[in-house]
């Protein structure tokens, strides 16, 4: 597994680079996961969306798809695109530092 | 007097009605299977309606006459499941008290779910093909058409039989090439997937045949809503896709019941164990089929192969046995591509669709991931077993529940599957 160092700590990465080990995610590490995304400053809804993605994972062990995303978090589809740009279900899960969510077949 | 309900009659329901009618033991147990609908569709044929392959009788039969004898069948609604008190509330006011429950409700399509689909458009210039008046209509539609932009679109994942609409692009093709009317129309196949299918090996293939038909793909298209009088998609980005004809997939949905009673994810999807069947939230409830969250294609084959393992659990479970968890994500769907072609793929949770031969090694005679002739005769005798084998639950030579390694070209495996949708 690659590594990368974000916010002066080591963490392992997938190829994709998701965090393999979601416990080992701060916020100093979302600042940065986000700035990769190239969103340079996480905003109020924002972490609110962040902080639904944590909560969820750890409740049901698997990461909230997008549908799921809007109708918990308060966030609505249209505005996590806005604050998400090109695909908000797997940046809001990266910057999270949670599993990206599972592919629909 | 013990007793197993199946709530619904279509594949899933009336497959594992025949399984635990010849495996359980009828001195103790009672079967029953309820539906509201009289009338059973082959739903795999509903593609072939609109290009008038296929006729309407070619793809109903009466529940009725589908159910093997020895069980109960009731038409009736189900008002719901009350899980905590083992009983299902049916319309009219009837209770019914299960000792087992196997949910076998399905998914439809939910058109309400998406703005503007339902507007003055619909059924004029929009279509859907997986109902009957859907397919229908867009029967007496193409055969007007004289050109145009010809959309067809998937509005979000997990839809039924995931393959259907790119089918239909390249039945669309052929049809229209044969009118005489394919110059003059321009087909776009808008898909919020990454590629022309939800796995990577499968989804390259695809791609190039989508390509060589001259059918431009726009992948990663998430639709906010269609704006039926100026006659276009709208994307959450602001992309838009003007169209004279669309041809669309609805946002799927589990059963309402399934939200009535408290029992599905924010599709109305049943959380199941993938490999047991059994419901995660109660151990007497099992689901088969489309009506599963499982990670697999929803596909009559899914829910064939999955009757097979949920029959076995089903039985160690009422004698106090532990599961087993058999099921490994077997799908097998054939692939028309038109001009009397078609592609087959074969696959589970672990294994991508890849090359080989099936269902024997080396002598097929079917080909895997490839065009083949006799792999769309193979597609047109499949509406023969559907009725007369696989509704039966009688076994398909060569094909068994979990999926053969043996004649697939393992070689090429592109291992992870794709799961680049936003849905």
């Amino acid at each position: 597994m690659p590594e990368k160092t974000l916010a002066g700590v080591t963490v392992e990465v997938d190829d994709q680079g998701y965090l393999t080990q979601p416990r080992l995610w701060t916020r100093e590490l979302a600042r940065e996961l986000a700035r990769e995304e190239g969103i340079q400053e996480l905003t109020v809804p924002h972490w609110q969306v962040i902080e639904f993605m944590r909560r969820d994972w750890e409740e049901k062990g698997a990461s909230p798809n997008l549908r799921r995303i809007s109708k918990l978090s308060g966030i609505g589809t249209k505005e996590l695109y806005a604050l998400f740009p090109g695909g908000p279900g797997k940046k809001a899960a990266k910057i999270a530092g949670v599993p990206k969510p599972q592919g629909c077949v | 007097m013990k007793k197993v309900v199946i709530l619904g009659a279509g594949t899933g329901g009336t497959i594992m009605a025949a399984r635990l009618q010849r495996r359980l033991d009828r001195r103790r147990w009672s079967i029953t299977l309820v539906d509201e609908n009289p009338t059973h569709y082959y739903q795999p044929g509903f593609l072939f309606i609109p290009f008038g392959l296929y006729r309407e009788k070619d793809v109903v039969r009466r529940k009725a006459d589908l159910i093997p004898k020895g069980v109960e069948f009731k038409l009736a609604g189900i008002e719901k499941i009350e899980a905590g008190q083992n009983r299902v509330q049916l319309a009219g006011g009837e209770t019914l008290a299960y000792d087992v429950l196997v949910i076998a409700t399905g998914a439809k399509t939910a058109p309400a779910e998406n703005p503007g689909l339902l507007g003055d458009g619909w059924h004029r210039n929009i279509f859907d093909f997986y109902t009957p008046e859907g397919a229908l209509g867009l029967h007496q539609a193409l055969q007007q058409w004289r050109g145009g932009e010809l959309v067809v679109h998937i509005t979000e994942m997990p839809i039924k039989c995931p393959v259907a609409p790119l089918e239909f692009s390249f039945l669309a093709d052929w049809w229209l090439t044969r009118r005489g009317v394919r110059a003059p129309t321009h087909i776009t196949y808008v898909t919020p997937l990454a590629g022309a299918f939800t796995r990577q090996n499968c989804s390259t293939v695809l791609g190039y045949l989508l390509d060589r038909k001259k059918i431009t793909m726009i992948p990663d298209f998430n639709l906010e809503r269609v704006d039926p009088d100026a006659r276009k998609l709208v994307s959450y980005e602001g992309r838009e896709v003007p169209y004279d004809l669309l041809v669309t997939v609805p946002t799927n949905m589990g059963d309402p019941v399934i939200a009535r009673s408290g029992l599905g994810d924010e599709l109305n999807f049943v959380p199941t164990d993938r490999h047991t069947l059994q419901s995660l939230a109660r151990p007497n409830i099992f689901v088969v089929g489309d009506a599963t969250d499982v990670p697999m294609s929803k596909a009559g084959s899914v829910a064939h192969f999955q009757a097979e393992i949920l029959t076995e659990n089903l039985l160690r479970y009422i004698h106090g046995r532990e599961l087993t968890p058999g099921y490994d994500g077997h799908a097998n769907c054939f692939i028309e591509t038109g001009y009397q072609r078609a592609v087959l793929i074969d696959f589970n949770y672990e294994v991508e669709p890849v090359r080989g031969k099936f269902p024997l090694p080396v002598l097929g005679p079917l080909s895997l991931l490839q065009e083949s002739r006799l792999n769309h005769w193979g597609k047109l005798a499949f509406k023969w077993i559907y009725w007369n084998l696989l509704l039966k639950a009688r076994p398909l030579p060569g094909i068994g529940a979990r999926m053969s390694r043996a004649g697939k070209d393992l070689g090429s495996l592109a291992c992870a599957p794709q799961a680049e949708s936003e849905s």
